[in-house]
């Protein structure tokens, strides 16, 4: 049988439709669809799509599952690697990771392996009441700091080996980023709600309302009879420009405007908290981020325009939403940098209920020059090239910071110069005994997918040091 | 789930609430902040905190009824139950070494005030106070207020309690009379810290203000509790609530603190509405 060079479309919500609602974009294959794209795999000897996931699950092994039609196999087989995966089959970045390393990518378009993985969760979601085998308990308590992708995955990984693990969460509801940070277009919250809800039956207990920092210390934790603490408390305070103008009413960072409109549910009729419904938005970045806060503010109603010092070659964002956000009719202002942002000032009435509120940006135009440490071309302003672009609303979303409350509270943790939790990369482990950490709280704001597989790697050490590693597998 | 245990109305539109967190009571101290939800669906609202009992379990909030979220969280009872309690964050008022001390609350801030004035005087330190409203009917915590200061001045803006005037008046009275404190510590309407920070400043006499900006999170996520200070972004919820007054951008944040308002309006007057037809 020939090989069908092209993957399965993902059928999505026409972008005219879409760009109104905020339910998900991404509709899911159907059964058939699902098979039908499974068969494209060779089931190669080698298998290096798995070295290409950060939590390096069986691929081509649950792919033979959907082949058979055996899709609650196909989930479990993705389970035994991955304690979230209807959320990485929605959001991982999969064309830089195991849908690069593809066999098949070589001469034709990688097989759907994301699309796939979100199929058999989907279905498992859908189909089975979700009954459990419980692990034997160990007797040891492990303490998770944070619910978000890398917290829930060290959680689940040790729950499974028979931990007694207790995740502090410092928000009313668990998740993270997954809950505050991607909007429901592109990540259900419901289907965060029933990954939270697995865990659980593992018999994970989350505690929200704790802010580990403040109301209890990690140093209290050990002293409360856990044995062993993994911090993954995330990204820090949203950074800015430093231009003038960033105090003006409507001026937002991302975090704040996502937060807002995710996990305040602000984007509903009758919220309780606030966000500016803008007619037009600048959203200064060029990352994942921006794109959830352009279409997030596409959907509240604005005409969304993206402010990004580079070109479209350069955009960190996954391509898969830099093409949703286009279709959606997001403009790209690129090669453009913001250098002041202007407020409205009416000098004869100071009362005047629209002072202080944003009217427009002033960017410079920018040309590539010569490559940076990176090897991105850094871009280098035009000289006299000012404009003003009119806007209600800027947001922020050039990446955020360290947050100070663990670090201030922990004796003996060490950071470094950005603030990120110091680690051995193999382990997680930091430099404090019995305390590992992993995700944004350790590399600054990155994916997912990698703060799960640093989840991971941590559920691993944190085993080999209070087990040996082997007596519960 | 949090239980309200205690419940009281100090004056028509303040209420104060004990409210059952004992990890939170465990570690609050004067100056530090919480953020409570009333109901599921309900805002984040933050609340510095106006004192607590470590052997009891609770913390003492006091707030004033001002917009929806504040007029849902009044109409819950004692014995009935919050969603969301968690703290204490931001960081503790510094007292340590102060020997004579000004403390200056406006309206509901003296709320904020108390355990403040409470700790210094705790410690030995000369306290001074100056509690200020508009009205005697919106006094608050004048007993509370006496026991704890070796000095306190009643103002009200239409006289009709103690003296007549702002806050500022007694303060610079004081100064100009040779009086000399080792700090001022302000809490209140931002008007009122700005004009107390404008007195202290002729007399270089240190000013600490607490800011209570809009604020999501809380715990340095968001940065939605921004400030200018010394010219620098600080976040409230992390660096704050304290700050050096004298840094304060004042003018800043009083035009920040209206970027809502006129969500806010249409959020009281829904609620008015709605808990008008429910009590007909």
């Amino acid at each position: 049988m020939a090989i069908q060079p092209k993957k399965h479309d993902m059928p999505v919500q026409p972008p005219q439709e879409r760009a109104h609602n905020f339910n998900e974009v991404a509709l899911g294959y159907a059964e058939e669809i699902a098979v039908s794209e499974a068969q494209r795999c060779l089931n190669c000897k080698n298998r290096p799509c798995v070295s290409g996931c950060p939590v390096n699950i069986a691929i081509p092994d649950f792919i033979t599952k959907i082949k058979e039609r055996d899709y609650e196999g196909a989930y479990r087989t993705i389970s035994k690697s991955s304690s979230l995966p209807a959320v990485c089959g929605r959001v991982c970045p999969q064309e830089t990771q195991c849908e690069s390393k593809c066999t098949l990518g070589i001469k034709f378009e990688p097989v759907g392996i994301g699309r796939l993985e979100r199929f058999a969760a989907d279905y498992h979601n859908a189909n089975c009441a979700g009954e459990i085998e419980l692990p034997a308990p160990n007797g040891h308590k492990v303490a998770v700091v944070g619910s978000g992708p890398s917290g829930l995955t060290c959680a689940g990984d040790l729950a499974k080996k028979g931990y007694k693990v207790t995740v502090f969460e410092a928000l009313h509801v668990a998740g993270g980023v997954l809950v505050y940070g991607i909007p429901e277009f592109r990540l259900p919250k419901e289907i965060v709600k029933k990954e939270v809800e697995t865990l659980k039956k593992y018999g994970v207990d989350i505690q929200t309302n704790v802010v580990i920092g403040k109301t209890l210390t990690v140093d209290e934790l050990f002293e409360d009879g856990y044995e062993a603490v993994f911090i993954g408390s995330g990204a820090g305070l949203p950074k800015f420009m430093g231009i003038p103008g960033e105090s003006l009413k409507g001026v937002y960072s991302a975090n704040e405007f996502l937060t807002r409109s995710n996990l305040m549910k602000a984007y509903t009729k009758d919220a309780q908290t606030p966000i500016m419904r803008a007619k037009k938005v600048a959203v200064v970045g060029g990352g994942n981020v921006a794109m959830d806060a352009a279409r997030t503010a596409l959907r509240l109603g604005a005409e969304v325009h993206i402010i990004y010092r580079r070109s479209m070659e350069e955009l960190p964002a996954r391509k898969e939403e830099v093409e949703h956000a286009a279709e959606e009719g997001i403009q790209f202002d690129l090669l453009r940098n913001p250098v002041e942002i202007i407020g409205y000032n009416n000098p004869d009435d100071r009362r005047d209920p629209k002072n202080g509120f944003v009217t427009g940006i002033k960017v410079v135009k920018c040309e590539l020059g010569e490559p940076d440490a990176k090897g991105r071309r850094r871009p280098v302003e035009i000289p006299g090239s000012e404009y003003v672009i009119d806007t209600d609303c800027v947001i922020m979303a050039i990446g955020t910071g360290p947050n100070p409350l663990i670090k201030n509270t922990t004796s003996g943790l060490e950071v470094n110069s950005h603030g990120g939790i110091i680690v051995e990369e193999s382990t997680g482990k930091t430099s404090k005994d019995g305390v590992y950490a992993g995700g944004d709280a350790v590399t600054g704001a990155a994916t997912v997918i990698l703060a799960m597989g640093a989840g991971k790697t941590a559920a691993k050490a944190i085993d080999e040091y209070l087990c040996g590693g082997n007596k519960n597998l | 789930m949090y239980k309200i245990v205690n419940k009281r109305e100090l004056n028509p539109t303040v209420t104060m609430m004990d409210i059952y967190a004992p990890l939170v009571a465990k570690k609050a101290q004067a100056g530090q902040f919480i953020i409570l939800r009333a109901d599921d669906d309900g805002e984040r609202i933050p609340l510095t905190i106006a004192g607590y009992d470590r052997d009891g379990g609770t913390v003492k909030i006091i707030f004033q009824i001002v917009g929806g979220a504040t007029m849902r969280l009044n109409r819950k009872s004692a014995g009935e139950y919050i969603s969301d309690f968690v703290g204490p964050l931001g960081c503790a008022t510094k007292t340590d070494g102060l020997k004579k001390v000004c403390i200056i609350g406006g309206g509901v801030g003296c709320a904020i005030a108390l355990p403040v004035a409470q700790k210094l005087y705790g410690q030995g330190a000369l306290v001074h106070s100056i509690i200020g409203f508009r009205n005697k009917e919106l006094l608050i915590l004048e007993d509370e207020f006496k026991a704890c200061s070796d000095k306190l001045t009643v103002m009200t803006d239409d006289g009709s309690y103690g003296r007549q005037g702002v806050v500022t008046v007694p303060l610079k009275e004081a100064l100009e009379s040779g009086e000399r404190y080792d700090e001022v510590i302000t809490i209140g309407p931002l008007i009122m810290m700005k004009f107390v920070v404008e007195v202290t400043r002729q007399y270089n006499i240190p000013t600490t203000v607490s800011m209570n900006p809009l604020m999501i999170d809380g715990t340095g996520m968001c940065g939605g509790c921004r400030l200018t200070v010394g010219g620098k972004t600080k976040f409230a919820c992390v660096d704050g609530p304290d700050f050096n007054g004298f840094e304060v951008d004042f003018d800043e944040a009083i035009a920040r603190s209206s970027m809502y308002a006129d969500f806010e309006k249409r959020q009281r007057d829904l609620c008015c509405n709605l808990f008008k037809k429910e009590v007909n």
